[in-house]
């Protein structure tokens, strides 16, 4: 057919008709693949998002629904910012980040140094090490409660070998000085492999021939190590860093199970002190500033982390 | 480190990224030090500076 006759056709069509025919355009089917997934996003994420900004300038109380509503300006955010306890719920969390994080890049390096060389099994080691990464964290909660029993738990028997010191005379999750330990101790031995995971990924990227080059300028292991591996390695380990801190700085599952935030509330993190204002103490206007605090910290750090991993992307 | 301030003057990308990145950092760790509660205090104010100038600043050209 002629175009000429095919524009004829086109033109004597009625509208409806052609519209029939056409279907659907491309920007159509777009936006009708798209469109659920951004209603859901505006009304899961965004919606709540903005409510919740919007209860942290007022005294809202959820379970007193019928109760005046007042605006009272910055006055959450001001009592958070001042409140002492609320400041050493900080510092709890980072000192739970801190050494989650300085064992987690510690021993998963070593450990995907190690997986890195070649060795027979060494697929069957990298599964059973990347296993706890697997749990639930509900679960590894649970098993480590008792583990950490000081009557018949064999984390105390273990220390008991090794020091000498009697297997009942200390309590992981029941004193002071030690509860933070014990959460730091199981958040490690669970995320180890995914910082692990990371390294190995980029310990396999450095090609080859950076070594060959360098065994031919006869760089020592050693100096191979400091100027081959680790600055190659390092925006991976940047990676993995940032993206333990935001996850740990939401930590609240594994923390609950284990000590619930005590003794006392010396493991009491921020996203427990926060469920406690917002569903235990029922001050809703209150939490929803402490949430926004959080969110606006850990909305940063993932700034950062995407821009560490666009670096690495570039890589 | 001429460079740097030449970039933050013609309002480039990365030096400015670099600038809130800091910030960033620097707000956290106002959050969670253990040694004065005034740092605590103004830490979310710089969080928040630092992750609104980040936001702005990645739509700068590189």
């Amino acid at each position: 057919m002629s175009e000429r006759t095919i524009d004829t056709v086109a033109a004597a069509t009625p509208e409806k008709v052609a519209r029939k025919i056409r279907g659907l355009s491309d920007r159509a089917i777009a936006w009708l693949f798209v469109g659920p997934t951004i209603f859901l996003l505006l009304a899961i994420n965004i919606f709540p998002l903005i409510w919740t900004i919007q209860l942290s300038f007022t005294n809202y109380k959820a379970n007193r629904v019928g109760r005046e509503v007042k605006n009272i300006g910055l006055r959450n955010y001001e009592r958070i910012l001042t409140d002492s306890d609320i400041w050493l719920n900080m510092q709890a969390t980072a000192h739970f980040l801190f050494w989650t994080i300085f064992f987690q890049v510690l021993i998963g390096f070593t450990l995907a140094w190690l997986i890195n060389k070649k060795f027979k099994g060494n697929d069957l080691w990298t599964t059973v090490i990347v296993l706890p990464m697997m749990l639930s964290p509900a679960v590894v909660g649970n098993f480590w409660k008792f583990l950490y029993q000081p009557q018949i738990g064999l984390f105390n028997y273990i220390v008991s070998f090794f020091t000498g010191a009697e297997p009942s005379s200390f309590e992981m999750l029941g004193q002071v000085n030690l509860a933070p330990w014990s959460i730091v101790i199981v958040d490690t031995w669970m995320w180890t492999p995914f910082v692990m995971l990371i390294c190995l990924a980029g310990l396999r990227s450095i090609p080859d021939y950076i070594y060959e080059a360098a065994e031919i300028d006869r760089a020592s292991k050693l100096r191979q190590f400091f100027t081959i591996t680790i600055p190659m390695v390092l925006p991976f380990l940047m990676l993995a860093v940032l993206f333990r801190g935001i996850e740990n700085f939401k930590m609240f599952d594994l923390v609950v199970q284990l000590t619930g935030g005590g003794p006392g509330s010396t493991t009491e993190l921020t996203s427990i002190n926060l469920k406690r204002e917002a569903f235990e103490k029922w001050r809703t206007g209150y939490a929803s500033a402490y949430a926004i605090i959080l969110f606006v910290t850990v909305f940063g750090l993932a700034s950062i982390y995407v821009k560490a991993l666009n670096k690495v992307k570039e890589r | 480190m001429t460079s740097f301030v030449k970039d933050l003057m013609r309002l480039r990308r990365g030096a400015w990224e670099m600038v809130a990145t800091i910030l960033i950092a620097l707000g956290v760790f106002m959050l969670m030090q253990p040694f004065a509660l005034w740092l605590y205090t103004y830490s979310f104010i710089v969080t928040l500076v630092g992750t609104v100038m980040f936001i702005i600043v990645s739509h700068f050209p590189e």
